[in-house]
Order: structure tokens, then sequence, then C-alpha cells
């Protein structure tokens, strides 16, 4: 009896301090969540534009990202380049290209060909001079085929030697995204 | 440095005379020491009741006259022992050989604060003592027990560290605090206990799970916290301790101040403050690993030999910063932080808190009661109430910079009452039922998807305990307890995560919602769990003793078991709970053999320990998300045993001089895939030699050296990434252990007296003598940095 009593008397002291959650908890749709990175190349002086793009539509779920490339690259063509970086998990997307833009003294895109498919070069520069890489210029020259990563790095050591040049040995910093492509230049 | 404590026992021998009736009896004894037979002087012998007493006297005797009735109760007492209600009946027996717990100082400085007696008969329990305690006011509790051979640590960096007991911690190791069970989440290896160290008067641990009356979970074993003692005398009494630190350019200062009256009434508050900035490894410094930790406590109430009540109420916040380069975005990260020598991110010194970081409150507020019946026993009621709320700050951008990640209040409620029936000194019973109520709440506002969703839980348990005296030389307990435990979540799962898993198969059931990507789900589940303890004491004769002990425990999954799932940023991993684990059930026997001599002393401790599905993290392949890949690991349940030895040896050349000697060794393995476990403690053995000369101030130094191994045994996780940089695979080492190391820790302490009664003790004391670099294999830091080198630190401890 007394055991009732007590069990009885506990439910209603937790009814009264837990009636935050009594409803059903709220949904969270992560904001800072990075779905889909885009790169379009433009062909300088005209010709097919290429988009490049990695979309994980389950963020850190199991799913793999599903790699989109539109086309081969031209051979010897110079394209400019822009990112757009959105979060598809909430709609409308939130476009994340904004803040990557707004502090971009706190990120930097790094661009690494393998078997020197492409050369890259920065477009832009953030509020101390050094590169963001939202947008960039990419050169081809002869029909090859390789890997072309693109990385997002927060809190990068734009001061390291070479990663104001777009090296990503000495950047440190943490990924927030990263898509490797394969090229084909034809 | 020793953590010894001579436990002797008091034989309080009652003869009497029956001279004659109408208060003409006469009541006569003696009382001493057990162990070497030499008279107590100076215990106090009272009839309830009356205003009636004596005090034993140079020869322990003494002598009570004019007694009227036959039948009464006698409080025994003396400074350093436990007093003891006895009912004397002055017809039935004419003899009565009651034994009391008698603890001796080692030092000379028989204070009150540091008794400390034993919970547990027929386990492996060692009681750390308050002023080996006050050796570690400076760090934490997890920092102290490692004192005790068996106990180690898993620490997260410097500041967090978290108890292990014979190779097992979280959720299998308890954690009480005066009688409270401890509810701060402590499923998380990164989550410490939030307790005060310098709130404690002694501490207790239990290895395995034989202190029922605690919980029946506890695999691991049982870490009892118990405050300072107060005795009915009027007197007020208080300690302050200052310490500073050379490594971090640490500070502290802990002050306690107690008033007792003779009618029992007391009250006492404590209050703490210590702050540290970044710490330094040999070579560089420790970028972001300061903390700051604010504590008070405060109790007030009366304690009487027939009843007794206490208000109690603790508050601890810990902030603690977590190294800067342990924050990975990916492997490839995760690889650069292995390969690199040093951290990635070395910063100047700095007492900044940033992200990473922890900031934990928790809050006990308890209310106890108690009332002794005559030739029956003491009732003992108790409700307590704790609140601890957690935030983890994660590196982020944005609006969210200073946002938490993870922001979690639990709320836990639990009721429970006891019955002693403690009439007869030969064989004492003991009866007790819990009822918990606990709530967990996970703030959305981080934004972040929940690591631990919002559940309900319940928890209803109860046990018997018996102790009981064969004869002189043997001793028997017996306990067993059930408990219940009900888990009721509500979690959102994504939806793909979800058919992953398969709970779209097995769970279907218990969806609430869907909201297209996610789903809400109501999982709820039962736990019955029986536990058993028996063990038996040996006296061999006056200097050898030994302990056998049998405890079944089990133990139901926590709510990280289950239910996590998602990213790990420190640990660059996805970690699942799966919905499916069942409760894990261990089978440990143990013995120990322990020897105490004028010379010397012995207590070797073994223990087999066989746990049924025991509830394991383990890779089980790789996600890639947009991030890059990363392994995923799993919770599963596989069958593993655990044996080890612990060692501690002491002998005293002389007065002045003793070396000592602890080891511990341990070996774990998945009986399943007949592998070794991870985490579990390389061999360590640590030697000391300790001078003490009380002619000069009451003065102790010491010289330690510790010397762990290399783990050998480790299971091999390791697997390969792509890194795009470098067009390769290439092999991450996450499994292999670090190398041994050897280091060197001096220690010395004086008194100086500044008033005729007032004293002040000077410790100085030196960690990492030699500012050796090494890495310690329990550290889940260890990728990224090196453990900390030199420290110097010095100690001022007033009593007043």
């Amino acid at each position: 009896m007394r055991l009732k009593l007590v069990h009885l008397s506990f439910i209603a002291f937790a009814a009264v301090l837990s009636c935050n959650d009594n409803d059903d908890p709220i949904i969270i749709n992560e904001e800072e969540v990075i779905t889909t990175v885009t790169a379009t190349l433009t062909p300088v002086g005209g010709g097919t534009i290429i988009t490049l793009q990695s979309r994980d539509l389950d963020g850190d779920g199991p799913n793999d990202p599903v790699i989109t490339i539109s086309g081969n690259l031209a051979p010897n063509t110079t394209y400019s380049g822009a990112i757009e970086v959105l979060n598809e998990t909430v709609t409308p997307a939130e476009n994340i290209t904004e803040e990557v833009e707004e502090e971009g003294d706190e990120h930097q895109f790094f661009f690494t060909p393998t078997n020197n498919v492409v050369t890259v070069a920065y477009a832009d520069m953030d509020i101390n001079g050094d590169p963001i890489g939202i947008e960039f210029t990419l050169r081809t020259t002869n029909a090859s085929s390789g890997n072309l990563t693109v990385t997002l790095i927060h809190e990068p050591n734009k001061n390291a030697a070479g990663v104001s040049s777009g090296d990503i040995t000495n950047a440190g910093g943490e990924t927030d995204a990263e898509a490797t492509f394969a090229i084909g230049v034809q | 440095m020793s953590k010894k404590y001579y436990l002797t026992y008091v034989f309080v021998c009652f003869t009497y005379l029956l001279i004659g009736q109408n208060c003409n009896l006469k009541f006569t004894g003696a009382v001493k020491d057990f162990h070497d037979g030499t008279p107590i002087v100076g215990a106090t012998i009272q009839i309830e009741g009356l205003k009636t007493y004596a005090v034993t006297d140079s020869k322990g005797n003494f002598t009570i006259n004019n007694i009227c009735n036959s039948i009464f109760t006698v409080k025994v007492a003396h400074v350093s022992c436990e007093e003891r209600i006895i009912q004397i009946d002055l017809k039935k027996k004419s003899l009565y050989e009651i034994r009391l717990e008698h603890h001796i100082e080692e030092l000379n400085e028989v204070t009150l604060r540091s008794e400390v007696d034993k919970k547990t008969k027929t386990s492996q329990e060692t009681v750390l003592k308050g002023n080996i305690l006050a050796r570690y006011s400076a760090l934490s509790l997890g920092d102290a027990i490692k004192e005790i051979p068996g106990v180690s640590s898993i620490n997260t960096g410097n500041s967090i560290v978290k108890p292990v007991i014979n190779g097992l911690h979280s959720s299998r190791v308890l954690v009480m605090t005066n009688n409270v069970r401890l509810q701060d989440q402590e499923w998380g290896i990164e989550h410490a206990p939030n307790i005060d160290i310098n709130s404690a008067g002694s501490v207790s641990l239990i290895k395995g799970a034989n202190a029922l009356e605690y919980g029946g979970d506890a695999i691991g074993g049982v870490i009892v916290v118990n405050p300072t003692r107060i005795f009915a005398k009027d007197s007020l009494f208080g300690q302050t301790t200052v310490n500073g630190q050379s490594n971090g350019r640490g500070y502290g200062i802990n002050s306690s101040l107690t008033k007792t009256y003779d009618e029992g009434w007391y009250i006492s508050g404590q209050a703490s403050y210590k702050r540290s900035g970044d710490f330094s490894s040999p070579d560089y410094i420790l970028t972001n690993t300061g903390n700051e930790s604010t504590a008070f406590s405060l109790f007030t109430g009366r304690k009487k030999l027939e009843y007794g009540y206490e208000l109690y109420y603790s508050y601890l916040k810990n902030e603690i910063a977590i190294l800067r380069s342990s924050h990975i975005g990916n492997v490839e990260d995760l690889v650069n932080g292995i390969n690199s020598q040093q951290p990635i991110v070395i910063n100047p010194f700095s007492y900044g808190i940033n992200a990473p970081k922890q900031e934990v409150t928790h809050q006990i507020f308890k209310g106890t009661f108690y009332q002794r019946f005559k030739n029956f026993g003491k009732l003992d009621i108790q409700y307590d109430y704790q609140n601890n709320h957690r935030f983890e700050f994660d590196i982020r951008v944005g609006d969210d910079r200073n946002t938490p990640a993870i922001n979690l209040q639990l709320q836990s409620h639990t009721f429970k009452s006891t019955l002693k029936l403690d009439s007869n000194s030969e064989n004492t019973y003991k009866v007790g039922i819990m009822v918990g109520l606990q709530d967990n709440f996970a703030n959305p506002s981080t934004g972040v998807r929940r690591l631990i969703p919002d559940y309900e839980k319940f928890d209803f348990g109860f046990f018997t305990l018996g102790n009981f005296k064969i004869n002189d030389d043997f001793s028997l307990n017996a306990g067993i307890r059930y408990d219940f435990n009900r888990i009721d979540a509500k979690k959102f799962y994504q939806t793909s995560r979800w058919n992953e898993r398969g709970y779209n198969v097995d769970f279907a059931d218990i969806i609430i919602q869907d909201f297209g990507t996610q789903l809400l789900v109501n999982p709820v589940f039962d736990f019955h769990n029986i536990s058993v303890s028996a063990g038996i004491a040996y006296s061999m004769n006056d200097n050898s003793s030994l302990i056998f002990n049998y405890g079944l425990s089990n133990r139901a999954p926590n709510a990280s078991e289950l239910f996590s799932d998602g990213l790990h940023h420190s640990a660059a991993r996805i970690e699942l709970g799966d919905l499916r684990i069942q409760k894990e059930t261990s089978n440990r026997i143990s013995g120990t053999y322990s020897y105490k001599g004028e010379k010397a002393s012995i207590n070797i401790e073994g223990f087999f320990n066989h746990i049924k599905d025991f509830i394991y993290l383990e890779p089980s392949g790789v996600e890639t998300t947009i991030r890059g890949s990363f392994p995923v690991w799993e919770h599963k349940q596989i069958n593993a045993t655990l044996f080890g030895v612990d060692l501690n040896m002491s002998h005293y050349l002389n007065h002045q001089f003793t070396i000592q000697n602890k080891s511990s060794f341990i070996k774990g393995k998945d009986v399943s895939s007949n592998r070794a476990l991870i985490d579990i403690p390389a061999f360590k053995t640590v030697n000391i030699i300790r001078y003490k000369n009380e002619k000069w101030s009451n003065f102790n130094a010491e010289l330690q050296s510790e010397w762990v191994f290399r783990q050998n045994e480790f299971p091999n996780n390791n697997f390969e990434a792509y890194i795009p940089r470098t067009d390769s695979f290439v092999l991450v080492d996450i499994s292999t252990p670090p190398l041994a190391y050897h280091i060197f820790n001096f220690r010395s302490d004086f008194d100086l007296k500044i008033f005729k009664e007032n004293s002040v003790n000077v410790a100085f004391t030196v960690n990492n003598v030699l500012n050796t670099s090494y890495r310690e294999y329990l550290n889940r830091l260890r990728y990224f940095a090196d453990e900390l080198g030199r420290n110097f630190m010095i100690q001022l401890k007033f009593n007043y």
C-alpha cells in the first residue's frame, strides 16, 4: 500500500516537474548541415556550362552522397567557376554560400586535382586579402582525365606555407565538406 | 602517500556483577584494542536515557554503579570508533562481547573528519581517508581513486577523468555521493563524475557488484563518497585549503566550517573554487585545456541516538575546455592529427575556455530521516532530487557560434528506505526499497539533431542483505536484489537510418509520426534484473585474513547504447546504438589475501569476471557523407571475460622509512571473436619510498616511480581511408597503443605551528619530475597530444 502511494506521488511529482515534454518533442531540422556542393563552370568566351555536384540529402545518415557531373570539359579552355553550398534538408533550401562569404576569413575552398587534369586559381578574396574560393578560374590543357577534389575547410591557417595559393597540405582546420569528381577533358 | 588504513577491532567486553535489586546493580567491563590487546583509554559508556556514564581508565576498565533495571541500552563511543548501541540484559547473559570497527589514524593527527568505516565486510573494498583526498584538492575524484591498485581512469585530456575499476567504467561504475546515487549522464566516456572532491570526507571503493544496497548493476564497482562525519558534541571546526600549481597556472581554494551542538544539532557548509588555464606538455602548450569549477554544499540536521534527520544541498558547476586540436572534421583531419607529432593548433597560454568545451551544472537536494527502535533496528528514509544540466559547445559557424550543440537536462527523483535489523550484533539483516523517476529533456534550441532523445525512466528495486558471524574467525554475507527499469523515449530517426537499421521491419509499430525525412518513434523497454552477492571472510590469525566473494549482476542498456546515432566529432566516427540491445549479465568471483604485521603489510586481490552479452562499441564499416568518409562504430553484444590481480605491499624498514609497491595486472578478452577487448589498462607498477619524522614538525616525504607498460593486447580497428589530396589510400592507425612510460613524482609535507592549537600543513608536490613526454593508452585525446609535463604544486591546509 505504501509502495503504491509512493509510486503515485512520484508520478505526480514528475508530471509537475517535467511538463515541458509531456508533449512530443519538436523536430529539429539542422541548419548548418551541408547537403549539396555545386561547382558551376562557365567557359570564358562561350560554350557548354558544366556543373559538378555532390548531394547528400540525409546528411550524416547512411546514404552516400550522389555525385553528378554534367559532362566533359573542353580542352585548352578557361572556365570561370562559382561554388554554391546548400542545405536542402530544410524547405526552402538554405544557401550556406552566403555564410561562408560573410565569414570568408574563416573559410577556404581547396581544389586538388590529380594527374594535373586541371589547374585552378582563386578569383576572390576575404577581408585580409586571402582567397576564399567561392569564385575561381579553372583551366584545362590537352585531353586527359583525373580527379578534382573540392574541400571546404573551416578555420584554415591561411598564413601557412602554400595555403593562399591553394595547397591544402598545411591548412589545418576542419573539413566542412569534401567531394571528389572524376573529370574528363576531351 | 600511503592509502593504507589500519583496521583494528575493539573488543568491548562487558562483565557485570549482580549485587542486588533496587538500583544496586553494577556494570563493569574493559575496552581493549582487538589488534594488539592494548587498553583503549577514554572510551565512553553511556546508559541511554540516563546521564549515567563511565569513561575507561588507563587500563581500559570502567564501572557504572547504582543501576536500577537489568535491561537497558548503552552507547559505547571512542574518538576514533564508530559509536555503537548495545542492548544489555543483565539477567539473560553474563558476558557481552561486542566488536566495534576501529580505525586509527596513521599519522598522529586524529581528527574527526578522517574517520572512515567500511561499507561491506566481505568485498574488495578500499577506503581513502580525508588526508589522502586533500592531496587531490586541485584535481578530481578520478585522479584520487587511482591511488588504489586496480583502479585507473579513461581520460579526455587531463581534466575529464572517468574512473575505471578493473577495466570497466561509465554505466558499469556506480557513484554514490552522500548516499545519493549520482545521475549525471554517466553513460558518456567524456562525462566525468560531477563530484567536488573537496566535499568528500572519505571515499570507499568497492570492486565488483557486491554492494547491492546501492544498486544491482554496478558490474565494475561502486564508489561511495562520504561526507564529513558529524559527532554530537559541542564544537566548531573548519578547514581551509589553498593551492597553486605551475602547469596551467592553476589555483584553488576550499573552505569548510561545521558547528555541532551536544544536543545533536549540526550545520555544516563547504565551498570551493578552482581555475586553471592552458596546461602544457613538456614540449608545447595544450591550447584550450583550462577549466573552472565552482562548488558549494550545505547540510544541517539533528543526530540523536534514537532519531535524526538531515537536509542537504549541493551545487557544482564545471566548465572544461577540450583540446582545440582534437576537434576534427573528417578522417583526413584525423590522419593529419595522428601523423603530426604535435597538436595542429598551438597558441600562447590563456585562461580562456573556448569551444570545444563542456559546461555542466549538477545540483543535489536530499532529505533523510532515521528512527531507531529498541531491540529491533533502524529505519532510514530518504528522498533526493538531482538536476544535471549539460552543455557541450562545438566549434560552430555564424549565428550558432555560441549555441551549444548538446543541451541536456536530466532530472532524477529517488525515494528509498532501508530497515536494518541489528538487535543481534552477530547476525544483522537489512532490507530496502527504492523508487526512482527520471526525466531527460534534450533541448531543441541547439539546432542539432539530438544525440540522446527525450525519455522518462522509471526504476524500482528492493533488496535484502544479511551479515552472519559464524564464529570469531568466520563471517558470511549474502544478499539478493531485484530491479525493474522502464525506459520510455521519444526519438527522431532519419528515415534513411531507420530503414538501414532494419527498424522498419522490427519496430514499425512504434512510429508516432512521419515527417518525411525523419520519423518520430516511441520506444518503451522494460528490464527485469536479479542480482546476487555472497561472500565469506576468514581471519586466519591476528595478522592474516582471506575473503572470497561471488557476485551476479545484470545491467540494463543505457540511453546511449540504445539510442545514440550520429557523428562524434572528437572521434571522427559515426556511433550507432541499437534498439535490440538486451541487458548484460556479469558473474564475478574474487579472492583477497591480506596480511598486516609490524614489519610489513600485503594485500592481494584477484578477480575473474565473465560478462554475457557485454555491450560493446565496435567498428562495423565505413559510411560516406559530404564531409568525407567515416568509420561506423556500432553497439553490439559479445561475451567477454576479464581477470586481474591487484597488489599492494608495504615494508616498514624502521620507524622512518617505508617502501611500498602497488601493481595491477588485467586482461580482457572478447570471447565471441577471440580477440582482446579495447581500452583495457596496461600493466602498471608504482614503487614508493617514504620517509617520515614526527620530530621534524610531522615531516613526510616520498618519491614515487610510476611505470606503465605498453598495452600489447588490443583489437585492431585500423582502417583504410581515401585521401583525395594524395589520391591514395592510407591506413588510419587508431588502434596501436602508445609506448610504455616511466615517470617520477615527489611529494613532501610538514606542519607549521602558528598558534598553540592551530597549525598549517604545507605540502609541496612535483609531478612528472623529469618532464617526460609520454602518451597514455586510456586517454581519448592521445592521438593529438602528449600528457602533461612537469608540474609544481604547493598546498596550504589550515585546520581550525
